[in-house]
C-alpha cells in the first residue's frame, strides 16, 4: 500500500455514443499493490471506463498515462502487452482446451520444433501454483473444473503475461462466498506482489472486505475518490444512488397501511424458493390487494428473485403455493396459467417486439395464452386497445405505430396493458420506471396503486428505493442474493432505513423485522459439492 | 463447486498422468478413435467378403486415387476447427486445372504453371477470408460465392474437356514408384501426388499441435470471442484459414489434374461436399475447436474405401453410394451430438 506514483493515470476522460454522454470527465488513479475498487450503479460507466483504459472504445477526450507516460491502447491485446490485463465478469476461455492450454495460450514456450508442450506445462504449472492452485492438473479440460477456478485460471494468464495491472469486472457475479473468498486470497496475493488490482463489484460486503481506495461513478459522472477506510457504507450508497429521487418525493400516493387482514390467505406464497447461483433460498408470500417492493442494490438477486417467482428461471428449491393450493411454477406458461405476469426490466430486449405495432405488441400476451390456433378476432383486439391505451394514458394512442417509435415511458405503458390484458391476479414489475421521464413514472405509479387497490397482488421491483418505499405495503430487502429482512411500511420509514439495513446487513437497523438467515438447507448443500 | 480452493490432493502427482488416465478414451479422441475403427471394419469386412482388399495394390490404390481429397480435407480441417466452411474449394479445383491445362499446352514452364495453379487458390481463399473478416460476410455465403465465381469463371474458359499433352512434365506427379516388388501386381507403389499429399498432412499436424497459430485456431474454435479478448491474433489467423484452404483447393488441383490429365469446367462439383463429410467423419466437431487432421485423412480413406467396396460388391449400383455416404455421416454426426452432450453433463 505504499502508494507512490500511480501507474494508471486516467484524468477527464469523455466519451459520447450517438445521443449519450457515456463518460464525462471521469478520473481514475491506480497505484501499485493497491486493489482499486469502481463503484456506481449498472450504466453508471464503469464497463465503458475499462473500455476506455484497454482501448476497446476511443475517448473523445481526456488523457491515459501509463506508468508515467501517456498511452491510448488500440485494443486489449495491446493493453495486455503493455501489462494490463482484464478477467471480464463472463470467463472468457476455451473451454475446449485443458488448463494449462488456457493459460499459456499464446505464450506457449517454444523450442527448435515448435511449442514445447512439456515445459509449457510446467510453466502454466508454476503460474498456478502462483496463485495457490498447485493442486489443479494443467492437462485435465478446463469444462471439467467449476467456474470459480476457471476465474482463477483467467488470472494466471494475467500472470503469465507479467501484468503489472489487474482489471476484474465483476468476477465474484457467479461464484458462492467459499469461491469469493478463494478469490480474494489470490486477489491479496497479488497486491502484496506489487500489483494494481482494479476490482468491479455491486456487493458492499466483498468492497469493503478487499479494497484499499474506490472510485465512484454516477450516470457517467465521476463522484469522488475515496479510501475505502474513511468512507461509512451508508454514505458509499447515497455516492452511488445520489439524491435526485427526491423530486419524485410528491408523486404517487402513500400507501402506507398494512393491508393484511387477519385471517387473510396470502394469494401466493413461497417457502425457501431458491436457484443455485442466482438466489438462496427465500420466504416470501403477497396478499390479495397488496403490493410488496423488492429493494436492494443492483445484483442482490432482485430481479432473479422475481423470474423465479414467475417461473421465467426454473427454480431448485422450494415450495409454491398459489391461491391456497401447492402449485409448481417452472416456466413462463405455468406463471401465465397460474394468473402471474412478469414484466421484464430490460424493456428492449426481452420486453417490447420493436418492429410490430402498438396493437400487435399489447394483444401478445393475451394471444400467447389462447395459443395461435385461436387468433384474437379484429374486434377483441380493437376492444383491448382502446381499453389499455386510454387507461394508461398511451401517447400517441394509435395502435397501428411501430411500437419502437414510442418514448420508454410509453413503450412501458404498453407493455404494462399487456400484462394487464391477461387479467393476472399477480404482477410482477421489474424495473417499469427505468429510464422514463418523470410524468411518465408517475403515471405508471398511479397506475400500480390503483391496481393494487382493485384487489391485484403487486410485486414492486425497482433500484429507486424512495419509489418502492411509497408504493410498497411491505418491503423486501434483498442483498448479495439473499434476503436480509423485511420491512413492514410505516410513517418512520424512509429510503434511509432500507439504506441502513442493508449496510449494517439486516442485523441492528431499527424499526425492522429482522431477518435471520436460516442455515442451508442440506439438500442444497449436498448437490453443490457433487459438482 | 463448494470446496474449491483447498481442494482435497489428488490421488496422484499432477505431472504424472497415469497410464490409466492416458488410456482412458478422451471425449475428444473417441469420434476419430470411431472412425478408425470403422475403417479397419470396412477392410476386414471387404478383405472376408470380396477378398484382395488388404493387399499392396488396393492400398497403394487408395491413397493414389484419394491424394487430392486429403489435401482437400486438410484444407477443410483448419476451416471447420475455427467453426467456419469453405464451399469453394471444389469450384477452384475446376478454374485453377483449366488455367493450368490451357497454359501449359500453350506452352508454359510447367513449374510456373504449377506454382500459378496453387496461386489461383491462394487468391479465392484470400477474397474469402477478406469478406469474412472485414466485410463480416458468413463464412457460409462468402465461400458459396466465390464457389460460383469460380466455377463460373472455369465455365467462360472451356466447357469442353481441355487434355494435358501426355508428356507433359506435370504429368510426372502421377509416376508411379515402386516401394515394395510384390508378386505379379501385386507391389506397394506410391506417387510424387501421394507424398505431397503426406507431406501436406505432416505440415498441418505440426502447424495445428505445434506452433501458436495452431493454437489461437482450436481456441478461436473454443470460443472467437474469448480469443479476442485473451489477446490473440483472431483477425490475422481466421484470414490465414481461407488463404490455406484455397492454398489446399490449388495443391489438390495440381494433384489430380497430374493424375488425370483432363481438366474440364464441371470438374470437383460436389467435391468440397465430400471433403467436409471426411472431415466429419475423421471426428472434427463442425462447431469448430475440436479434431484432428489426421481423423480427416482417415475420413477421406473411409469415403475411398467405400467406393472400392461398392465396385467389387458390384451389386450395389454405384448411384447408392451417395445414399451410404450420407449414412455413415448421419452417424457420425449423431455420435458428435452424444459426445458434446455427454460433455455439457460433466
Amino acid at each position: 500500500m505504499a502508494a507512490t506514483e500511480p501507474i494508471v493515470e486516467m484524468t477527464d476522460i469523455s466519451i459520447e455514443f450517438p445521443g449519450v454522454k457515456a463518460l464525462q470527465n471521469v478520473q481514475l488513479r491506480l497505484y501499485p499493490g493497491e486493489v482499486h475498487t469502481l463503484m456506481g450503479e449498472n450504466g453508471a460507466g464503469k464497463s465503458t471506463l475499462i473500455k476506455a483504459l484497454t482501448g476497446v472504445y476511443k475517448i473523445d477526450s481526456g488523457s491515459i498515462r501509463v506508468s508515467g507516460g501517456p498511452r491510448q491502447f488500440s485494443g486489449t491485446a495491446d493493453a495486455q502487452s503493455a501489462g494490463i490485463s482484464t478477467v471480464y465478469q463472463e470467463v472468457n476461455l476455451c473451454d475446449n482446451l485443458t488448463v494449462g492450454e488456457n493459460v499459456m495460450l499464446g505464450n506457449e514456450i517454444r523450442g527448435a520444433f515448435g511449442i514445447n508442450w512439456k515445459k509449457t506445462h510446467e510453466a502454466a504449472h508454476e503460474a498456478l501454483v502462483g496463485l495457490g492452485l498447485g493442486d489443479l492438473d494443467p492437462r485435465q479440460p478446463l469444462s471439467s473444473i467449476s467456474l470459480a477456478l476457471q476465474q482463477l485460471v483467467a488470472i494466471s494468464r494475467a500472470m503469465v503475461a507479467k501484468s503489472k495491472v489487474l482489471i476484474l469486472d465483476e468476477p465474484t457475479s457467479s461464484l458462492d462466498a467459499n469461491e469469493v473468498e478463494g478469490l480474494f486470497t489470490v486477489m491479496r496475493r497479488l497486491r502484496d506482489q506489487g500489483v494494481a488490482i482494479l476490482f468491479v463489484s455491486h456487493f458492499l460486503d466483498q468492497v469493503y472486505a478487499i479494497s484499499d481506495r474506490l472510485t465512484v461513478l454516477r450516470n457517467g459522472e465521476f463522484v469522488g475518490e475515496h479510501l475505502t477506510r474513511d468512507l461509512g457504507r451508508s454514505q458509499l450508497i447515497s455516492l452511488m444512488i445520489g439524491k435526485d429521487f427526491e423530486t419524485l418525493a410528491s408523486l404517487g400516493s402513500n400507501r402506507r397501511r398494512d393491508a393484511r387482514e387477519s385471517g387473510e390467505q396470502p394469494f401466493y406464497s413461497a417457502a425457501g424458493l431458491g436457484r443455485k447461483g442466482s438466489i438462496e433460498p427465500v420466504d416470501i408470500a403477497v396478499y390479495p390487494g397488496e403490493v410488496v417492493g423488492l429493494a436492494g442494490l443492483l445484483g442482490s438477486g432482485r430481479t432473479e428473485l422475481g423470474r423465479l417467482m414467475y417461473g421465467a428461471d426454473r427454480p431448485d428449491t422450494g415450495e409454491v403455493t398459489i391461491g391456497g393450493k401447492s402449485t409448481e411454477v417452472h416456466s413462463p406458461v405455468t406463471g401465465l396459467a397460474t394468473k402471474i405476469a412478469f414484466s421484464t426490466e430490460n424493456r428492449r430486449d426481452e420486453g417490447i417486439v420493436g418492429d410490430l405495432t402498438v396493437r400487435e405488441n399489447l394483444i401478445l400476451a393475451v394471444q400467447a395464452r389462447r395459443g395461435w390456433a385461436r387468433p384474437l378476432s379484429k374486434r377483441e383486439q380493437k376492444e383491448l386497445c382502446d381499453k389499455y391505451l386510454v387507461e394508461l394514458n398511451v401517447r400517441p394512442s394509435d395502435p397501428e405505430r411501430p411500437i419502437k417509435n414510442l418514448s420508454g415511458g410509453n413503450q412501458q405503458k404498453v407493455l404494462l396493458g399487456r400484462w394487464l390484458a391477461t387479467k393476472p391476479e399477480l404482477l410482477i414489475l421489474d424495473e417499469p420506471t427505468r429510464g422514463i421521464d418523470i410524468g411518465a413514472k408517475a403515471e405508471i405509479q398511479e397506475a400500480i396503486a390503483t391496481l393494487a387497490e382493485d384487489g391485484m397482488s403487486v410485486v414492486f421491483i425497482s433500484s429507486e428505493l424512495e419509489e418502492v418505499v411509497r408504493l410498497s405495503e411491505r418491503i423486501v430487502v434483498l442483498k448479495d442474493h439473499r434476503k436480509i429482512g423485511e420491512i413492514i411500511n410505516g410513517p418512520d420509514i424512509t429510503a434511509d432505513t432500507i439504506v441502513d439495513l442493508i449496510a449494517s446487513d439486516g442485523a441492528e437497523a431499527q424499526g425492522v423485522e429482522a431477518f435471520e438467515p436460516e442455515p442451508e438447507p442440506a439438500a442444497f448443500a449436498a448437490e453443490g459439492s457433487t459438482n | 463447486m463448494t470446496s474449491v480452493i483447498e481442494r482435497p490432493s489428488a490421488p496422484q502427482s499432477p505431472h504424472t498422468p497415469s497410464l490409466v488416465s492416458r488410456l482412458k478414451p478422451n471425449l475428444e479422441t473417441l469420434p476419430t478413435l470411431a472412425a478408425i475403427v470403422i475403417f479397419v471394419g470396412m477392410i476386414i469386412y471387404g478383405e472376408i467378403a470380396y477378398g484382395r482388399i488388404l493387399q499392396f495394390s488396393t492400398l497403394s490404390n487408395l491413397f493414389i486415387n484419394n491424394a487430392y481429397l486429403i489435401i482437400l480435407a486438410v484444407g477443410l480441417t483448419f476451416v471447420i476447427l475455427t467453426g467456419g466452411v469453405d464451399l469453394s474449394v471444389g469450384a477452384i479445383i475446376a478454374i485453377s486445372s483449366l488455367v493450368g491445362v490451357m497454359l501449359a499446352n500453350a506452352g508454359w514452364n510447367p513449374f510456373v504453371v504449377i506454382v500459378l495453379m496453387i496461386l489461383i487458390g491462394s487468391a479465392f481463399g484470400a477474397a474469402s477470408g477478406i469478406l469474412i473478416q472485414y466485410f463480416n460476410v458468413q463464412p457460409f455465403i462468402a465461400t458459396l460465392a466465390m464457389m460460383f465465381l469460380a466455377r463460373g469463371l472455369a465455365s467462360m474458359l472451356s466447357t469442353t474437356p481441355e487434355r494435358l499433352a501426355d508428356e507433359s512434365p506435370i504429368r510426372a506427379l502421377s509416376t508411379e514408384i515402386k516401394v515394395v516388388d510384390g508378386p505379379k501386381i501385386n507391389d506397394l507403389v506410391t506417387t510424387p501426388n501421394v507424398i505431397i499429399a503426406a507431406l501436406v498432412v505432416i505440415v498441418a499436424f505440426y502447424v495445428l499441435h505445434k506452433t501458436r497459430f495452431g493454437r489461437t485456431v482450436y481456441a478461436i474454435g473454443g470460443s472467437e470471442q474469448s480469443a479476442t479478448l485473451m489477446g490473440l491474433p483472431v483477425v490475422r489467423t481466421k484470414l490465414a484459414i481461407y488463404i490455406i484452404s484455397g492454398t489446399l483447393a490449388g495443391l489438390a488441383a495440381v494433384v489430380y489434374t497430374s493424375k488425370l490429365g483432363i481438366a474440364q469446367n464441371i470438374t470437383g462439383v460436389g467435391w468440397e461436399l465430400d471433403a467436409i463429410a471426411a472431415v466429419i467423419i475423421g471426428g472434427t466437431l463442425l462447431t469448430g475447436g475440436a479434431g484432428f487432421v489426421l481423423g480427416s485423412v482417415i475420413g477421406a480413406l473411409v469415403l475411398g474405401l467405400m467406393n472400392v467396396l461398392i465396385t467389387r460388391d458390384g451389386s450395389i449400383p454405384p448411384e447408392a453410394t451417395t445414399i451410404i455416404t450420407g449414412a455413415i455421416l448421419l452417424v457420425f454426426v449423431l455420435l458428435q451430438r452424444l459426445v458434446v452432450s455427454r460433455k455439457r453433463k460433466t
